[in-house]
C-alpha cells in the first residue's frame, strides 16, 4: 500500500523495524532481540524524531511506545496512520486495556504488554508483516493453523475433520482467520460481522465466541485455537500445528 | 439559717465560673448616668486619655455626631474608627463598624450609647449585642448609658416622666458589667448645661425635650440611677460575702412565679416580678398558659404572649409556655412542681361587673394555691389593649346567629306540626328545642348555642305559649319555663363548648408529643451525619411545613450537609450559620441578630460546643417561633446535638481504629514486600552477574537456565507488583467497575491461559454446563479472580499428589457458581474465617512465597460484582473455592441463534 514499506519477499535487504521508546533498557534489549531475529533496526526516543525517521528511512514496521515523553502515543499514532500504512505494534502495560482498545481502534495492528517476551514480540511482527502481503489477494480458500475454509463452498474443516457452524459463526470465522494471529477488537468484530449499527452490543461477539471456541477444540487440555486477550478482543492462534502430534 | 454562714457549693462554682468567664472575656465599664447631659460621654473620655498616656491602646469605635465641643477636644491624638455610613430608605445613617473594630482588636475600645438601636441590615439589632461579640473577643469595652434605658425600670421611668423610652436595654447586661461609673451631677447645674445649649446642640428649643427636663423628672430619674447602682454594689457584696462564707450573705430563698397574658400589661407585671425578684435574690419564671380558645386564636395575640415571654428572659426570668384548659389549674400544679414560693398576677383594674367576670382566675388562683403565696399587683389601666379581644367558637358571629335561626326555625315548623296537629305536650316541644341548642353548641360553639337558646325561648313563645302567635303570655308561669329553658341553653353550650375544646386541646397535645416521638426516633436511628441530615430535612417538612438544611461545623467552619428542595443556601447563609456556630445562640430571621436574613437559624449545642446548626425557612415564619413549633424545634435540636456528639465520637473511633489497622497493614506490607520482592530480586543478580563473568565460558545449556532463571524471577516479581498495585487500586475504590456481558467459559478459558504461560505444567481440568447464561461484571477484574483462584490451587494443592486443579462452572440460580478444587491437604478449620484477609498466609505454608493478597483481590472484586466467595473443604479432599457472580439479565441478548 505505502511506497515506503518494502515487499520483503522480493527484497533481498532485511525489513526495517522502527523502535519508538523513550525507555532506554528497553530499546537496548529491544536492538538485540531485533537484530538476532535478522531485521534492521532503527530507533527514536521521542516522536519528534520517529516522524523524522519515518520520513527519511524507508520502514517495514514500527514498535510504538504509548507513553512517550513530548506527545501522547495515540496521538502520534493517528498521525502516523494519516500518511503511512505501515503496520504498528504497540507497547503498553498490564491493566491499561482501554488504551489498547484505543490504539487498536485508532489503526494500530497489535499490541504488547510488559514486561515483554522475545519470542511473542518476533510472533507479532511476523504477523503484521504477513498481513501485509495478504491484504492484496482475496483469496476463496483460506488457512491458519489447523483450520482451512473454503469461502465459496462454504466448509470449513480442522485438522480436516468437517465442522458445522452456523452462517454467523463462519462469517466470524472468516474474519478471524484472514487476520489469522492479529488482535481483534470486539468492536472491530462487531461491525466486519454484523455490520455498523450495533453500537456498543459487543456481547453478540462474546456470545457467539463462545459457541465457536468451543467447536475448534484442538482435543488435548481443552485448548482452543481462538485466545481471548481479556477485556481487549481475540486473536486466533497461528501458532498450532496443522497436524499435531497426535 | 444555718447555711447561710457557710457559703453553698453553687454559690461557689457559679462565682467560679463566671470569674473563669470573666478573665477570657474583655472586661465591661459603662459610665451611668440618670439622663444625657450629665458627662457621661466626657467622663469615658477623659479617663480613656488617661489610660492613653499610660500606654494602653485605645481606639474610639464610636462618638456620638452631634459632640459637645468641650468633649470634643477630648478627641484629639486618639484613635478614632470610622463610622459605616448607611442609607436607609432616603436617610444617611451612622453606625459602629463591628467588623472592622474586630479586625482592628484593639485593648480598649470607646463606644458610645450602649442602648442605641441598630440601623436594620447590620449584624445586630441592638447595639449592645456588638458589645458582647466584642467582649467575646478580649476587647476591653468603655461605653455610657442612661439610667432610664434600662429594661426593668422602664414603666417606673414612663410613669414618673410620662414618657416611654423606646430604646431599652436588658438588665443582665448592667448586672454583669465588670464595673459602672456613676457619673452625677445635680439637676440645677443640668439645667442650667441645658439652657446654656450644652446639651443637644442646634435643637435645644424642642418643646418635648423642655418638658422632659423638669427639675421633678431629673430628679426621679437622678434618685433611680443612684439607686440602681447602690443596688449593684449592694449585690456584689452580697456575692463576695456568700463566696467567702460571711454572714452577711443572702442565699437565693424565694421562687417567683409571673403570670403572663396575652396584653401589654402584663409587661409591666413582669417587670415588676423582675424588681421584686431582684430585691429579693430569688429566681423567677413567666409563665404563660395556652388555652384552648388562645390556641385556635390568630396570630396577634400569641405573638404578644411571646413577646412578653421573651422580655422576661430579657430580664432574667426563666419562660415556660404550659398547655391547659384552665390556667389558674395549670399554673398551680406547675408551682407546686418547680417549688414555687410566691405567685405574682395581675390585679384587674376594671370595676363593676368586669371585674367580677375578668377576676375568675385570680379567685381560682387564690382557691387552688394551698400554701404558696400570692401577690397582685394592680395593672396599670386606660392603656386599651391593641389587639382584638378573645372570640370564642369557629365561625365569624354572624354565622352563628344564622346556623341558630336556621336550625331554631326548623325546630319551630316540626314543634308547631307535633304541638297543634298531633296534640304533642309542650314539655316535649321544650326537648326538641333543648336538643337543637345542644347540637349548636356542639356544632357551632357556645355563640351559636346561646343564640339557639335565646331564638329558641323567642319561637316557643311565640307558637306553642298561649295567645298563640303572639309574644304576649298569658300564664305567667310561663316566664320561669323560659328562663329555665333559657338557662339550660346557655348552661348546655358552655359544657359542650368546653368538653370540645378539652378534646381539641388533648388531640393538639397528642399530635405535637407523637411530631416530636417520630422526629426523634427518626434522629436517633441514623447511623451517619448525612442521614441524620436527611431525616431532619424530612422531618421538618413534614412536621413543621418548613424547608430547613442542616449545618455541621467541621474544624470550626460549617458545612452544608443537606438541605430540602428548592432552597440553596449561599455564602451569606453559611455567614449566618457560622456566627451561630460561634456563638451558639439562635440568629437570622425572627432575631436579633443578622435579621435580615431568609433563614432563621437554631444552633445544636453538644457537650463540646455548638456542633452544627438548623436553618429553617417557611411561608409563615413566625409561627416556627411561636410554640407549639418552637418547643419542637427546641426539642429537635437538643436531640439532634446529642446524635451529633455521638456520631461524631463514634466516627473519631472509628476513624483511630481504622488507623491502627492502617498502620498494622503498613506494616505487614513493609515486611512482605521486602521479603518478597528481594528473594527474587537476589536470584536475578546471581544469574546476570553469573552470565557476565562467567558466560563465554559457560555451555549452551547452563547459558539457557541461568538465563531462564532471570526470565522466571523476573516474571514471578512482575506479578507479586501487580497484585500490590490491583489491590491498592480497588482500594483505593477509584475503580470503575465495567459492565460486561461476558460468557463465564471465555473468563476461564483466559485465565487458564494466562496461569499456563507461568506453569506449563499445570494439569487443569474444565467441567462446565452447557449452555451457561452470561454473567455481568468486568472481564479484567473477573479474569484476575479466576487466575488467583487457579494459581492457589496450584500453589497448595499440588504437592502431594500429581492430580488436576478442577475448575467447574454451573447455574445456580440468578448466579453463576464457579468452583476451583484441588488435591492438596486442604484447610484447616481455624485458618477459614482468616483465608480471605489481606496479607493471610498460612502458617503451614510459610515455605512459599506470595503477599497473601491473591484471596482478598478476589473477595473485594467479587463483592464489587454483587457476588459471594466461599472456601471449604472438599468431602473426597482438597480445598475447593467456590465464587457466585450474579448472571446478566437477559433483555439484550442476540435472536436466536441461527442454525446452519
Amino acid at each position: 500500500m505505502s511506497i515506503h514499506s518494502s515487499p520483503p519477499n522480493l527484497s533481498i535487504a532485511p525489513p526495517t523495524v522502527l523502535v519508538v521508546e523513550d525507555d532506554y533498557a528497553i530499546r537496548k534489549y529491544l536492538r538485540i532481540a531485533l537484530e538476532a531475529a535478522g531485521y534492521r533496526y532503527l530507533e527514536a526516543a521521542d516522536a519528534g524524531t520517529a516522524m523524522k525517521q519515518l520520513a527519511s528511512e524507508a520502514v517495514g514496521a514500527i514498535v510504538l511506545d504509548l507513553g512517550l515523553p513530548d506527545r501522547d502515543g495515540i496521538d502520534l499514532l493517528r498521525e502516523i496512520r494519516t500518511t503511512f500504512g505501515v503496520p504498528i505494534i504497540i507497547i503498553s502495560a498490564r491493566g491499561q486495556e482501554r488504551s489498547k482498545i484505543e490504539a487498536l481502534d485508532a489503526g494500530a495492528d497489535d499490541y504488547l504488554t510488559k514486561p515483554l517476551s522475545t519470542g511473542e514480540l518476533l510472533a507479532r511482527l511476523r504477523a503484521v508483516m504477513r498481513r501485509k502481503q495478504d491484504d492484496s489477494s482475496a483469496e476463496q480458500v483460506l488457512a491458519a493453523g489447523p483450520i482451512t475454509m473454503d469461502i465459496v463452498r462454504h466448509q470449513v474443516t480442522l485438522r480436516g475433520n468437517p465442522i458445522s457452524l452456523t452462517p454467523l459463526e463462519f462469517k466470524l470465522l472468516e474474519v478471524l482467520v484472514r487476520h489469522a494471529g492479529r488482535v481483534l477488537t470486539h468492536r472491530f468484530l462487531l461491525r466486519e460481522v454484523w455490520g455498523s449499527g450495533y453500537g456498543n452490543r459487543t456481547h453478540y461477539v462474546r456470545i457467539y465466541m463462545n459457541s465457536l471456541r468451543r467447536k475448534l477444540q484442538t482435543g488435548e487440555k481443552g485448548q482452543s485455537c481462538i485466545s481471548t486477550e481479556i477485556g481487549v478482543g481475540y486473536r486466533l492462534r497461528d501458532d498450532i500445528e496443522p497436524r499435531a502430534g497426535d | 439559717m444555718d447555711e447561710t454562714t457557710r457559703p453553698s457549693p453553687e454559690a461557689l462554682l457559679g462565682y467560679a465560673l463566671r470569674e473563669e468567664k470573666r478573665q477570657r472575656r474583655g472586661r465591661l465599664k459603662i459610665f451611668f448616668g440618670a439622663v444625657a447631659g450629665v458627662g457621661k460621654t466626657y467622663a469615658m473620655l477623659e479617663s480613656a486619655r488617661q489610660l492613653a498616656i499610660e500606654g494602653h491602646q485605645i481606639l474610639v469605635g464610636y462618638a456620638e455626631p452631634h459632640i459637645r465641643p468641650d468633649t470634643e477636644r477630648l478627641l484629639l491624638g486618639l484613635d478614632i474608627l470610622p463610622h459605616l455610613q448607611i442609607q436607609y430608605r432616603g436617610i444617611l445613617l451612622r453606625e459602629f463598624d463591628l467588623d472592622a473594630a474586630l479586625r482592628k482588636k484593639p485593648e480598649i475600645i470607646l463606644i458610645d450609647e450602649l442602648a442605641h438601636t441598630n440601623a436594620p441590615g447590620m449584624r445586630h439589632s441592638k447595639r449592645w449585642q456588638d458589645v458582647m461579640e466584642l467582649l467575646e473577643a478580649g476587647i476591653h469595652v468603655f461605653t455610657t448609658l442612661n439610667a432610664q434605658h434600662l429594661e426593668s425600670v422602664n414603666d417606673v421611668v414612663a410613669k414618673t416622666t410620662g414618657v416611654r423610652v423606646q430604646e431599652t436595654l436588658p438588665d443582665h447586661v448592667f448586672e454583669e458589667a465588670d464595673e459602672v461609673q456613676l457619673v452625677d451631677i445635680p439637676p440645677e447645674q443640668l439645667l442650667q448645661r441645658l439652657a446654656d445649649g450644652k446639651i443637644y446642640r442646634g435643637s435645644g428649643a424642642d418643646a418635648a425635650l423642655t418638658n422632659f427636663f423638669t427639675v421633678e423628672n431629673l430628679m426621679a430619674l437622678r434618685e433611680l440611677a443612684l439607686r440602681l447602682t447602690a443596688d449593684r454594689v449592694d449585690r456584689q457584696r452580697d456575692e463576695r460575702l456568700a463566696v467567702s462564707g460571711g454572714t452577711g450573705g443572702t442565699t437565693i430563698s424565694e421562687r417567683l412565679l409571673v403570670c403572663v397574658g396575652p396584653s401589654p400589661k402584663s409587661a409591666d407585671l413582669i417587670r415588676a416580678a423582675a424588681r421584686m425578684a431582684k430585691m429579693t435574690h430569688s429566681r423567677w419564671t413567666a409563665v404563660f398558659v395556652e388555652t384552648p380558645s388562645l390556641a385556635n386564636q390568630d396570630s396577634p395575640r400569641r405573638r404578644l404572649a411571646q413577646a412578653n415571654l421573651q422580655l422576661a428572659e430579657e430580664l432574667g426570668g426563666r419562660r415556660v409556655i404550659l398547655q391547659g384548659y384552665n390556667a389558674a389549674r395549670e399554673i398551680v400544679a406547675f408551682a407546686r412542681q418547680e417549688n414555687i414560693s410566691r405567685i405574682i398576677a395581675g390585679k384587674p383594674a376594671a370595676s363593676g361587673w368586669r371585674s367580677w367576670l375578668g377576676s375568675r382566675f385570680t379567685r381560682n388562683l387564690i382557691r387552688f394555691s394551698g400554701s404558696i403565696a400570692i401577690d397582685l399587683i394592680r395593672e396599670p389601666d386606660g392603656v386599651k389593649p391593641a389587639v382584638p379581644p378573645v372570640r370564642r367558637g369557629r365561625p365569624g358571629g354572624g354565622r352563628a346567629i344564622l346556623m341558630a335561626a336556621v336550625t331554631m326555625g326548623l325546630i319551630t315548623l316540626v314543634g308547631v306540626l307535633l304541638y297543634h296537629e298531633l296534640g304533642l305536650s309542650n314539655i316535649n316541644v321544650i326537648m326538641l328545642y333543648l336538643l337543637g341548642v345542644m347540637w349548636l353548641a356542639a356544632r357551632f360553639g357556645s355563640a351559636a348555642g346561646i343564640a339557639g337558646a335565646v331564638i329558641g325561648v323567642l319561637a316557643f313563645d311565640y307558637t306553642v305559649v298561649p295567645p298563640y302567635y303572639s309574644f304576649a303570655v298569658s300564664d305567667t308561669q310561663y316566664i320561669f319555663t323560659f328562663l329555665v329553658m333559657l338557662l339550660a341553653g346557655v348552661f348546655i353550650s358552655t359544657v359542650t363548648t368546653r368538653l370540645r375544646e378539652q378534646e381539641l386541646l388533648a388531640r393538639n397535645r397528642h399530635a405535637s408529643i407523637a411530631a416530636l416521638m417520630e422526629m426523634t426516633q427518626a434522629i436517633t436511628g441514623a447511623t451517619s451525619i448525612d442521614e441524620l441530615a436527611r431525616s431532619t430535612v424530612k422531618q421538618v417538612q413534614t412536621h413543621l411545613r418548613a424547608q430547613s438544611a442542616v449545618i455541621v461545623a467541621e474544624a470550626g467552619k460549617p458545612r452544608m450537609v443537606h438541605q430540602s428542595n428548592g432552597i440553596q443556601l449561599d455564602d451569606k447563609d453559611l455567614g449566618v450559620a457560622a456566627w451561630v456556630i460561634q456563638n451558639g445562640r439562635p440568629a437570622g430571621a425572627l432575631t436579633d441578630t443578622l435579621p435580615l436574613s431568609r433563614f432563621f437559624v437554631m444552633p445544636f449545642r453538644g457537650v463540646r460546643g455548638t456542633v452544627g446548626a438548623l436553618a429553617l425557612t417557611s411561608e409563615s415564619m413566625q409561627e416556627l417561633i411561636e410554640p407549639p413549633a418552637i418547643d419542637s424545634l427546641r426539642a429537635l435540636c437538643e436531640q439532634l446535638a446529642v446524635a451529633i456528639d455521638r456520631l461524631m465520637f463514634s466516627e473519631e473511633s472509628r476513624r483511630a481504629w481504622a488507623n491502627a489497622e492502617r498502620e498494622s497493614i503498613r506494616n505487614t506490607l513493609l515486611t512482605s514486600v521486602s521479603h518478597d520482592l528481594r528473594t527474587p530480586l537476589a536470584a536475578i543478580a546471581a544469574a546476570a552477574s553469573g552470565l557476565q563473568e562467567a558466560g563465554p565460558d559457560l555451555d549452551s545449556a547452563h547459558l539457557r537456565e541461568l538465563a531462564g532463571s532471570i526470565t522466571a524471577e523476573a516474571d514471578r516479581m512482575d506479578r507479586l507488583i501487580d497484585k500490590l498495585l490491583r489491590m491498592t487500586r480497588l482500594e483505593s475504590g477509584k475503580m470503575d467497575v465495567r459492565q460486561d456481558i461476558l460468557p463465564v467459559e471465555e473468563l476461564i478459558a483466559s485465565a487458564i491461559e494466562r496461569v499456563t504461560k507461568h506453569e506449563p505444567h499445570l494439569r487443569i481440568q474444565v467441567k462446565s454446563g452447557a449452555d451457561l447464561p452470561p454473567c455481568r461484571g468486568d472481564p479484567e477484574l473477573l479474569e484476575q479472580v479466576m487466575v488467583n483462584l487457579i494459581e492457589n490451587a496450584a500453589e497448595h494443592g499440588i504437592s502431594e499428589s500429581d492430580e488436576s486443579v478442577v475448575v467447574s462452572a454451573r447455574a445456580d440460580g440468578g448466579f453463576i457458581s464457579v468452583t476451583v478444587r484441588d488435591h492438596g491437604r486442604g484447610i484447616a478449620e481455624d485458618e477459614v474465617p482468616h483465608l480471605f484477609e489481606k496479607f493471610y498466609r498460612s502458617p503451614r505454608n510459610h515455605l512459599r512465597q506470595g503477599l497473601g493478597l491473591g484471596l482478598a483481590i478476589c473477595r473485594t472484586i467479587v463483592q464489587l460484582h454483587g457476588g459471594q466467595i466461599s472456601a471449604r473443604n472438599h468431602p473426597e479432599g482438597g480445598a475447593e473455592f467456590a465464587v457466585r457472580i450474579p448472571v446478566a439479565a437477559l433483555d439484550d441478548l442476540p435472536e436466536n441463534r441461527d442454525k446452519t
